[in-house]
């Protein structure tokens, strides 16, 4: 119930960006999330693409530092309160989450959230119990 | 292997004695063909008489990189150009490069120290040398390839750059001795790694790398990476080239001199004074061999230490501790002195953190400002901000408390910082002082 992230470093300057989404399209790679967080110095640009071992190999082969994480797709109903329902019971249950962040497409009329958790396994059974959808990696590429 | 037993190993008193004769024999010479020399002794009130033992060698005067560019090009020369068969010259990074020639003497002497180098650090007849280091006006190329041909060796005359092709080259020809400089030598890793080649699969024991100075971690990571035993070489073109000191594979502990060939110095750079064995200074040198290019008390500007403790390989020429920085490299932040090999250690001690870093210094409002940039590896990366930015930290901190200098930590993206085919640029300087 896992889905890959690839993240990438990033110096903070100008033109950087472009030069990931000029080679992820050269790669004819799919981006179908992203985050980027940054500091003054750097960014990490976080990416859920259709294919991971294409755009690891294209960027590392630019140079970049290419990392990977799993992070973990969640369902939430599009109407108020929909993603602190989903907050809540990780609260509740003392679940920290990393950071966060939307996905594009929708899960039928739900949305879709991307949770970066210290302990994911943890998560997954959490919420899963609390009857909240998780979608699995192999579904969420093909969205 | 020892190259040339009865000179390596001889009884210090013997070598001694031969570095007196030989040293007469230079000055002799110096003072009646070289006019800056005579002009130099002249105004120490000095003449070649006066030196009546290896001791009397600190009356000399020294002889520094300023002095060899005022003679630029020819000025030092001590045998008319027909007698020379060889130039060389540095890079000249500042003004002019410095000249340095060679008699068909001095060539047949250089062979002969690369040779022992080469045997010094693991290799024999039979083995195949990958020489990496630059073919040209830098002494690095020619140097150990006349040596590794003295030695009966074979000699890939590969020189530095087209990475790739190296490493194809290496998969092919079977090459079982590396030399290059440290920094290209991490360099051909990750190329290696990039192409999938692993340096298990070759076929190297060891690798004999200098002409920059780096630090016994980078060793350990060169060993690690490359799957070779790593020595270190020391020369610099104003004295011979390479093959003036060079570690044995057996201790690893320092590098044996070509006493026989050159007498070695530890000087105060501030005072001039000669410090005793065991003690940290500049590096000086004066060859008592050579024709065409004779040196009286050349300054390195090298910063090492001298031990005469018998070493476990059999030689008994002094050992020089490895290169820790220049006098001329060496930064004044704040009142304290800083050299990039003590910021190479620090980082080399942490975890997953490689050796591919630069220094900034600028000067804002009358302070100094370092800024120590350190490119991000996949060891190192995070998809979590706070991960990198406590790493940032924890390399200041470490930086804070074993050199007492405040640093800013930037992490920037790998190969952005200059480095490889030849020597890596490992302080920028932006004060105007």
């Amino acid at each position: 119930m896992r889905v890959e992230q690839i993240s990438v470093f990033l110096e903070n300057k100008a033109g950087r960006l472009s030069e990931v989404t000029r080679i992820l399209s050269e790669a004819g790679v799919n981006i179908r999330a992203l985050s980027l967080a940054d500091t003054s110095d750097f960014g990490i640009l976080r990416l859920i693409v259709n294919d991971n071992d294409k755009a690891k190999e294209a960027l590392k082969e630019n140079g970049f530092t290419v990392g990977r994480t799993d992070v973990v797709a969640v369902e939430v109903g599009d109407h108020p309160g929909g993603l602190h329902r989903i907050l809540e019971v990780l609260y509740q249950a003392n679940v920290n989450v990393e950071y966060m962040y939307a996905f594009v497409q929708q899960s039928g009329d739900h949305a879709v959230i991307i949770f970066r958790f210290d302990n994911l396994e943890e998560a997954v059974k959490i919420l899963t119990e609390s009857g909240i959808k998780v979608i699995d990696g192999s579904v969420l590429y093909g969205m | 292997m020892i190259y040339n037993m009865e000179y390596e190993t001889m009884p210090r008193d013997a070598l001694e004695a031969i570095q007196f004769r030989r040293l007469q024999a230079t000055l002799e010479r110096v003072y009646a063909t070289v006019p800056f020399y005579r002009n130099k002794f002249h105004e120490a009130g000095i003449t070649p008489q006066d030196i009546r033992a290896l001791e009397d060698l600190h009356r000399l005067p020294f002889t520094t990189k300023q002095d060899l560019r005022d003679n630029y090009p020819y000025g030092m020369f001590a045998v008319p150009m027909d007698n020379v068969v060889r130039i060389h010259a540095s890079s000249g990074t500042t003004g002019k490069p410095t000249v340095v020639g060679y008699t068909a003497r001095d060539i047949e002497t250089w062979a002969e120290l690369m040779a022992r180098a080469l045997a010094a650090g693991g290799a024999s007849r039979g083995d195949i040398i990958h020489n990496a280091y630059g073919y040209g006006l830098f002494t690095g190329g020619l140097g150990v390839h006349y040596g590794a041909e003295k030695l009966g060796a074979s000699v890939i005359p590969i020189s530095g750059g087209n990475t790739k092709r190296q490493i194809m080259i290496m998969k092919d020809f079977r090459p079982s001795i590396l030399t290059c400089t440290p920094s290209y030598a991490l360099h051909l890793g990750e190329v290696a790694a990039e192409m999938n080649v692993d340096f298990q699969d070759l076929h190297f024991k060891s690798g004999v790398f200098g002409a920059e100075p780096w630090s016994e971690e980078m060793r350990q990571e060169i060993e690690r990476k490359l799957h070779l035993s790593a020595v270190d070489i020391y020369g610099l073109s104003e004295v011979l080239g390479p093959g003036v000191a060079v570690e044995c594979i057996d201790a690893k502990k320092g590098l044996h001199i070509a006493e026989d060939h050159f007498i070695a110095e530890i000087i105060d750079p501030e005072t001039g004074e000669t410090l005793p064995y065991g003690k940290r200074g500049e590096l000086v040198f004066t060859s008592v061999t050579k024709e065409a290019f004779p040196i009286i008390r050349y300054r390195t500007r090298d910063i090492s230490m001298l031990n005469r403790e018998p070493c476990i390989c059999g030689r008994t020429h002094v050992r020089m501790s490895r290169v820790t920085g220049r006098t001329d490299d060496m930064l004044i932040i704040r009142g304290v002195n800083v050299f990039p090999s003590q910021i190479e250690s620090v980082l080399m001690e942490m975890e997953g953190v490689e050796p591919h870093y630069q220094l900034v210094v600028d000067r804002r409002d009358n302070l100094d400002l370092l800024t120590v940039r350190v490119e991000v590896g996949e060891h190192i990366f995070s998809d979590e901000v706070r991960m990198l930015q406590t790493l940032e930290k924890k390399i200041s901190k470490n930086i804070k408390e074993y050199l007492g200098v405040s640093a800013k930590v930037k992490l920037v993206e790998p190969k952005t910082i200059e480095r490889s085919e030849g020597k890596a640029t490992r302080v920028i300087d932006n004060r105007v002082l």
